[in-house]
């Protein structure tokens, strides 16, 4: 099977690798990179536990090719803590017991993070709305949206920068 | 709630730790088990069955074989080991009639999923790619997949070599147990006296998926002194055992760590078909096996919960005495029998009569095969059957008797003077206050105010109706006394089995049978120790998952965690501080009697001379200095054995908007007052709380297994198979009261199903309740917009139906109040 090489930028370091064109961003995070704070959660793109931030946007990294993203910037879960402190709603998750079994949470937190860049003062059913595409089975979601109407009180999205923001 | 984080004070226990494990957990350091990668290690692909039952009359792999990067290819009769089958540990019959269970088929499946042939390749990919070149050709035979049809006279049968599609029957009979009178009786004499009423109906519960977000994944390392398994499971104590039964393996060869686990719900509370054979190629190829299965896979194939029809006759005086139930269950046992599969129904036995005082009780199980996946436990496991039945039974009676389903309740529950209460099911309740979590529930809600309006809305026939759905429940968790279980022939038993290790640095680590998996135990335990011991919070470690940490073990399922889990804890706590006490009176040259434990240190009464229990676990580090005959260790085992079960309670309550014009169902209140006794962290308790409460309410609206009439499993991905979302589901509004268990030191109870177990119920009242002018007396779960949008066609309004007394008001039977719902369950229920 041929392969075509791609340059792109994954939490703040610079790859360049030889993919499969059908391979997932999510399997060449896992896979290539070591990227296994990302996680696969089902095969239809309906859970959005791979959410990542492609170009400053979440993206379900099960619904993009590796090489779709050729010069593009990747942020994972693994790079949205910035210099040794956690990012707002990383914290805000933490504090408001948003997580469980945890599984859904990288996802979950970087959805969270461009729900609040598109609107930083969410109401309660504009949270639950933006988190839609997510699936979590542990919290039945209550403290999830806690935590983000925290992480928006706190000011989450105000230092976002590209690469979805750290604080 | 605000999450506390207080760095003052030293009291743990009761206080909203923020949670130990949540650091890496949102940064992505973490080890879910498809995340392993171990050098030369091969991957697995399987190739499943599309039919649910038939005969693989040909299986051409030569193409697979030939596939680029695959090392073998395996079918049934080639994989040496898969033919053994996999056990059930629960016979609840000296004649059940159990399959043999192969991890392989055979040459015949038997549900739509089961694996046919294995491939392993260099990469999970190729292993797949190999898969799609599998030609496999099946000989289609007769499926049954209708329980009542599977025990109907000719049915086909899913394994000829039974003779028969019923597993088992199982009976539990008050009159027989002497601990109530002969329920039939009761229902004969009800029959024909004009002061009671006989309340049949039959209820259906769906089939679920556990659908936990992380897919199961099992890595096998052959490459050691021990087979190192690392598998996605809430039961590694029984995955190592089970694995060395049936591969032959010894034992002590094979050590098995569930590293992180991403949610189970009772859908990793199992001994896998994966598992196995991820073993067997390991050990064939003596290199390390990877298997992940992907959401379908999971979905048709990782064990199904419920499914359950239910037959109930509930007797009362009509004053709203109830005076007997008896339930008749035929239960879904699908095409196989899994570790606890035909004891799944059977838990839920002593839970029908739940809080109320019936005289007389029979409880009739028959279990039946089908082709369909093999059910299993799924979060709440045969009791969210009984609770949803039995409350459901009392909105009925209450309906037509004309009663408000509170008062209904009230007359027939167990007062809290009563405890501890004997049922006539044989349970010992230790412990409940079922009038506080009601009142203070109603108070919440508005219960009364919300009546009110929904008596206006009905008088103006509003499109949109308001439906008030009850919930009293109470259920029987902390699994459990071992002398239980084994009356109940299940082959294991129910005690867990806790270590504390006293480091040479004062710090603490725990090790606990209890393999935890987003249930917060690392944190919660934690308190408890600290407090136990007086070291810091953060002094403290938690070990587990591991058989080679936590050699013994009988991990986590059902809500028995803290309740024996962590009793086990606190007995070898107290054990490090009898060890140590001499230790310490010997470095402080005073009697063992003249010393006192608190704040993490041993002083000599009425003086200033201490020493920290730190510094004793140095001196038995150093023991320079140790007493005559004494071991130069403070560490500590500890087994706990529960005597009772644990017995929460709570009263939930849910107000559901009802568009009858759209079948739209919309909750727009739910509230709930939960009793667990007492609390070591409410943080983790309200966590708890919502996500079971998630579930729950998920049978009740959204989720169901369903197949077609060839057996496919039409809902095998997150599209079909609808979790809800944020978006589906409501703000929940939760409280407390505290009885305190009187069957365990702590005084705590168990939390992990009570919102599942309670919450069903609740939902499917409300929304008959604000269908009741209809003359609706059910809706089948889920209640879609469909469904509830059809049940109301071509039906009349009568608002005068549905009307009630208030709840402090006469409880007289109103007759013609009530509509004539004799059979409604049949024809006037939605289906």
């Amino acid at each position: 099977m041929g392969t075509r090489r791609i340059s792109v930028t994954v939490d703040g370091v610079a790859y360049s690798d030889d993919v499969e064109p059908r391979t997932l961003l999510v399997h060449y995070l896992r896979e290539r990179l070591g990227k296994t704070g990302t996680v696969v959660g089902c095969d239809t793109s309906n859970c959005g536990a791979c959410t990542v931030h492609l170009d400053g946007r979440s993206v379900k990294s099960c619904a993009v090719l590796a090489v779709q993203v050729d010069g593009g910037e990747v942020t994972t879960i693994e790079g949205l803590a910035s210099g040794g402190e956690l990012h707002p709603v990383q914290k805000a998750f933490h504090e408001h017991h948003a997580l469980q079994c945890g599984f859904c949470t990288p996802g979950m937190i970087m959805q969270a993070c461009d729900l609040l860049k598109d609107n930083p003062n969410p109401s309660e059913q504009q949270i639950r709305e933006g988190i839609e595409g997510n699936l979590c089975r542990c919290t039945g979601y209550q403290n999830i949206v806690r935590a983000i109407e925290a992480a928006a009180r706190a000011g989450a999205e105000a230092p976002a920068g590209a690469g979805g923001g750290a604080a | 709630m605000t999450a506390v984080d207080e760095t003052t004070g030293t009291k743990e226990f009761g206080r909203s730790r923020l949670r130990k494990e949540d650091a890496r957990l949102i940064t992505g350091r973490t080890r879910w088990t498809d995340n392993i990668v171990l050098p030369g290690m091969l991957h697995l692909a399987m190739v499943r069955s599309p039919v649910a039952h038939g005969t693989v009359s040909s299986i051409d792999t030569s193409a697979a074989r030939s596939s680029p990067g695959v090392v073998g290819v395996w079918t049934g009769p080639e994989l040496a080991g898969s033919e053994v089958g996999l056990p059930c540990a629960w016979p609840i019959t000296p004649d059940m009639k159990a399959p043999t269970h192969p991890a392989v088929a055979q040459g015949t499946v038997r549900f739509a999923g089961e694996i046919v042939a294995v491939i392993a390749a260099r990469s999970a990919a190729a292993a797949r790619d190999a898969a799609d070149q599998v030609v496999v050709d099946y000989d289609d035979l007769p499926v049954v997949l209708d329980m009542e049809a599977a025990l109907a006279d000719g049915s086909p049968l899913v394994h000829p070599d039974l003779g028969t599609n019923e597993n088992a029957t199982w009976i539990f009979d008050s009159a027989g147990a002497g601990t109530g009178t002969d329920v039939e009786g009761v229902i004969e004499s009800a029959r024909s006296d004009a002061d009671s009423i006989v309340v049949e109906r039959r209820y259906r519960q769906q089939r679920l998926v556990p659908a936990f977000m992380e897919p199961r994944s099992t890595v096998v390392d052959p490459t050691g002194e021990q087979f190192s398994v690392w598998s996605a499971t809430q039961v590694p104590h029984f995955v190592k055992i089970f694995m060395a039964l049936v591969s032959g393996v010894s034992e002590s060869k094979i050590r098995v760590i569930a590293p992180d686990v991403g949610g189970g719900f009772g859908g990793k509370l199992q001994f896998t078909p994966e598992e196995l054979i991820t073993f067997l190629v390991a050990r064939l190829l003596g290199k390390p096996v990877k298997y992940t299965e992907t959401r379908t896979e999971s979905i048709q194939a990782a064990h199904h919960g419920r499914d359950q029809i239910q037959k109930l006759t509930l007797t009362a005086k009509r004053d709203g005495t109830v005076t007997g139930l008896k339930v008749e269950l035929l239960a879904d046992m699908g095409a196989y029998l899994g570790l606890v599969t035909p004891g799944v129904p059977i838990l839920g036995a002593f839970m029908f009569n739940s809080i109320y005082k019936f005289p007389a009780y029979k409880f009739v199980c028959t279990n039946v095969f089908t082709n369909k996946t093999w059910t299993d436990a799924y979060r709440g496991a045969g009791r969210p059957e009984a609770t949803f039945a039995i409350e459901r039974l009392m909105d009925t009676l209450a309906h037509e008797l004309g009663m408000d389903p509170l008062a209904v309740r009230e007359k027939n529950w167990i007062r809290n003077d009563e405890f501890p209460f004997t049922t006539v099911a044989g349970m010992t309740y230790d412990s409940g206050n079922y009038e506080a979590a009601t009142s203070r529930a109603v108070e919440l809600f508005d219960y009364e105010g919300l009546r009110r309006e929904q008596a206006e809305r009905r008088a103006r026939r509003d499109p949109v109706q308001l439906g008030i759905g009850i919930s009293t429940f109470t259920e029987m968790c902390g699994l459990a006394p071992s002398r239980v279980l084994g009356a109940l022939s299940y082959v294991g038993g129910g005690w867990e089995a806790a270590a504390i290790r006293m480091l040479p640095t004062g710090k603490v680590e725990v090790l606990t049978g209890a393999s935890g998996h987003g249930q917060g135990h690392e944190t919660a335990f934690s308190q408890i120790v600290a407090d136990q011991l007086g070291v810091p919070f953060e002094d403290v470690e938690v070990l587990h998952g591991d058989t080679q940490v936590t050699p013994r073990g009988l991990d986590t399922y059902g809500s028995r965690s803290l309740v024996v889990g962590g009793i086990a804890i606190t007995k070898a706590a107290e054990k490090v501080l009898e060890k140590a006490k001499p230790i310490a009176a010997h470095l402080l040259e005073a009697s063992v009697d003249d010393l006192e434990f608190a704040d993490g240190k041993f002083t000599v009464k009425g003086t200033d001379k201490s020493k920290a229990l730190a510094e004793i676990a140095f001196a038995v580090f150093d023991a320079h200095n140790m007493p005559d005959g004494v071991e130069p260790s403070i560490d500590a085992d500890a087994t706990f054995d529960p005597d009772n079960f644990s017995f929460p309670h709570g009263t939930h309550l849910c107000a559901m908007d009802v568009d009858t014009e759209t079948g739209e169902t919309t909750i727009r209140k739910y509230v709930c007052v939960d009793d667990i006794g007492t609390v070591v962290n409410p943080l983790i308790v309200e966590g708890q709380v919502h996500g079971g409460l998630a579930q729950g309410i998920a049978q009740a609206m959204f989720e169901d297994a369903r197949h077609d009439e060839s057996g496919t499993l039409t809902t095998a991905t997150f599209v079909d198979y609808t979790l809800p979302t944020a978006a589906d589901l409501p703000h929940f509004d939760t409280d407390r009261t505290v009885s305190p268990a009187t069957s365990n030191s702590l005084g705590v109870k168990g939390v992990g199903e009570a919102g599942t177990i309670a919450s069903t119920p609740a939902v499917v009242n409300a929304v008959v309740d604000a269908l009741r002018p209809w003359g609706i007396d059910d809706v089948e779960m889920p209640m879609t917009s469909q469904r509830v949008w059809k049940s109301v066609q071509g039906r009349e309004f009568d608002p005068s139906v549905g009307a009630r007394d208030s709840r402090d008001g006469d409880h007289e039977a109103a007759p013609g109040n009530g509509a004539p719902l004799w059979g409604a369950g049949e024809s006037g229920g939605a289906q």
